[in-house]
């Protein structure tokens, strides 16, 4: 086959442009660690790993800790995993094992819906409508339930930690379960109808033999939800309360490491004050980058070779 | 106690099913149920209240004027509006080619170390928290130039090039082989055959990926905290001023400016009732902005492939 050389130098200006376009995307990542790295060089410096233990956060005197927005960033976000796993399965178990078929595509559809809205405007619903329900219905049922347990005590503003929870609940619930219901689909229908030809009913075909069977993908589609959790920040700044404290009630105002990037960070004067902020925003995408590559992996292990349906 | 039907076909011919068994499956069943009903009832109270609070504050007046000074009554989003449309025209003009291009890489190009290793960038970068986007937008951009629109845009675009990238992939590799075999045999060169078949076939997966990370940053505040800032006033300079009179007109890029999931945030955390109102009408303008684009972009794919047949 004879090629012109004409289109061998087009091939070679083309392919370089496609190639330069993909490195881009190294450099994008590359540039982030390096701002991140470079910038909070000096609170590094000044503050070493006591940065991360220290529970003082005053700029007036210079001391910098960053415990309060790590306890905040855990707390919130196991909060809402707590709420949003069982629901989440559930919803995945309900649409690919129970549902008629002529339910399965609206419901995943309006699930789906969820992750669509933006989270500034999760932020203003939780103002106005989550957070009176918290303190009028949600906050005295469970002081008088489990208030033994300390959990739940002290004043019920309804802003607070678990209002942040809830939120990030409702946030992140799209993910885990369009997640489960990818990995769900991908067990074997014999895997099924091996269950039940022993006997089993339909929950027990569920739990032996779909649910057993995509543990590891649904603990990804979990880990996924969390990555998501720990760097919201719009929806959990609104209604956390914004006090950098460390207190065992839910219903307490708490911070987490997004928020106080959101709130302070284009008021920071002095660079020890800058390079502290940024030294957060350097563990936070540390943190998030080991949560969704752990997250990646056990999705593939138990996806890989299937083609692909749909996206996170 | 009524039986399903799955259950009753599921014993047929088979010893019968102790009671306590029997109860389970209808409890996991029930349960399953009420996980459905709790998970879309906040979708529709959400969606609702954006409607029941919205729709009453939406007016020609919140179209079209700035925001009045703090305390007073009336104005509206117009600023915001415009600015978040010239951030997003910014992030798409950075980010759609950009993000395509690397798309095409991987997917006509990539199979090797570099492609697996792009593959991965792109993945973990999905993954960034936007606030932290919206750091290294401040460091790159903002810093000893203040703020301006462009670093906003700029921000924004590094959020749609990893989604835009891994669906246009997606999409590319659905192309069957044979297509492009049938093009070399044409003696078309490998690039055209890329441009003009390979990408032309997928052109409306392409796009929906394009839709998609659209609508993911239309929405986005935390990059724009301290990129764009957010602005009380017009950015820029309109093609004629308030007595109509015609002037130099300015799309103000190197100016603070205002976005409209910007100013929701701000007025949502005011003390004020009147701009509590005006973020309910901000946020119901700013889902109807995200669900026309979406929905224009399906009807002109839709329009352009008809026309292709």
């Amino acid at each position: 086959m004879l090629r012109t050389s004409g289109g061998e130098v087009q091939d070679r200006v083309f392919q370089s442009a496609i190639i330069l376009c993909g490195v881009a995307v190294l450099g994008i990542l590359v540039l982030i660690v390096y701002e991140l790295v470079s910038r909070s060089g000096l609170s590094w410096h000044a503050f070493g790993f006591k940065f991360f233990a220290g529970s003082e956060w005053d700029p007036v005197n210079k001391q910098f800790g960053a415990m309060p927005f790590i306890y905040g960033t855990l707390v919130s976000s196991l909060v809402a995993l707590i709420i949003a796993v069982p629901l989440a399965v559930g919803v995945a178990v309900f649409t690919t094992e129970m549902c008629p078929r002529a339910l399965r595509g609206p419901l995943s559809f309006f699930v789906e819906l969820l992750a669509a809205i933006p989270s500034v405007i999760y932020g203003l619903w939780a103002i106005f409508v989550l957070v009176p329900l918290l303190s009028g219905y949600v906050q005295p049922f469970l002081a008088t339930i489990l208030g033994w347990t300390g959990l739940f005590g002290g004043p019920q503003y309804g802003v607070g930690m678990l209002a942040a929870g809830v939120i990030l609940a409702i946030m992140i619930i799209p993910i885990i379960s369009s997640i489960t219901r990818e990995v769900l689909m991908v067990v074997p229908q014999h895997q099924r109808e091996g269950v039940l030809a022993l006997g089993a009913t339909r929950w027990e075909m569920i739990r032996v033999g779909v649910l057993r069977n995509a543990r590891a993908g649904i603990v990804g589609g979990v880990i996924l939800g969390l990555g998501r959790a720990l760097g919201e920040t719009m929806a959990v700044t609104m209604v956390i309360g914004n006090n950098p404290q460390i207190v065992k009630s839910l219903f307490a105002p708490g911070y987490t490491m997004a928020s106080v990037l959101a709130n302070e960070f284009s008021e920071a004067t002095g660079d020890l004050y800058l390079s502290s902020l940024i030294e957060i925003g350097l563990a936070l995408f540390f943190v998030t980058i080991v949560v969704n590559a752990l997250a990646q992996l056990l999705v593939w292990t138990v996806t890989r070779g299937q083609p692909a349906r749909g996206h996170a | 106690m009524p039986e399903t039907l799955a259950n009753a076909s599921m014993r047929q011919g088979m010893p019968a099913v102790s009671w306590r068994r029997r109860m389970t499956d209808h409890v996991m069943t029930g349960a399953a149920v009420l996980t459905v009903l709790l998970v879309l009832a906040p979708l529709i109270a959400i969606f609702g209240y954006l409607i029941y609070k919205g729709v009453g504050s939406v007016n020609w007046a919140f179209l079209t004027q700035i925001p009045k000074p703090e305390g007073e009554a009336g104005g509206g989003m117009a600023n915001g509006i415009v600015g978040s449309m010239v951030m997003l025209g910014v992030a798409s003009l950075i980010g759609v080619p950009l993000g395509i291009g690397a798309g095409v890489y991987l997917a006509e190009y990539g199979r090797n170390r570099l492609g697996d290793a792009i593959r991965f960038t792109a993945d973990v970068l999905n993954g960034v928290p936007s606030i932290v986007i919206g750091i290294v937008g401040w460091a790159i951009l903002v810093r000893g130039h203040g703020f301006s629109a462009l670093s906003g845009g700029v921000a924004l675009s590094i959020m749609m090039v990893p989604t835009i990238c891994r669906t246009t992939e997606e999409m590319l590799l659905l192309v069957p082989q044979a297509l492009r075999e049938a093009a070399y045999g044409l003696g078309i060169p490998r690039w055209r055959t890329t441009l003009s078949i390979t990408l032309r076939t997928a052109t409306s997966g392409v796009i929906t990926g394009v839709m998609l990370a659209f609508a993911r940053i239309a929405g986005e505040t935390a990059p724009l905290l301290f990129t764009a800032l957010g602005n009380e006033y017009w950015s820029g300079r309109l093609p004629f001023d308030s007595h109509w009179r015609r002037q130099p007109w300015t799309l103000g890029l190197d100016q603070p400016t205002a976005a409209l999931p910007l100013q929701i945030f701000k007025y949502a955390t005011s003390p004020y009732d009147d701009l509590h109102r005006q973020a309910w009408a901000g946020a119901l303008v700013l889902i109807i902005l995200i669900v026309t684009a979406v929905a224009a972009v399906r009807f002109a794919v839709r329009r352009s492939s008809f026309g292709a047949a």
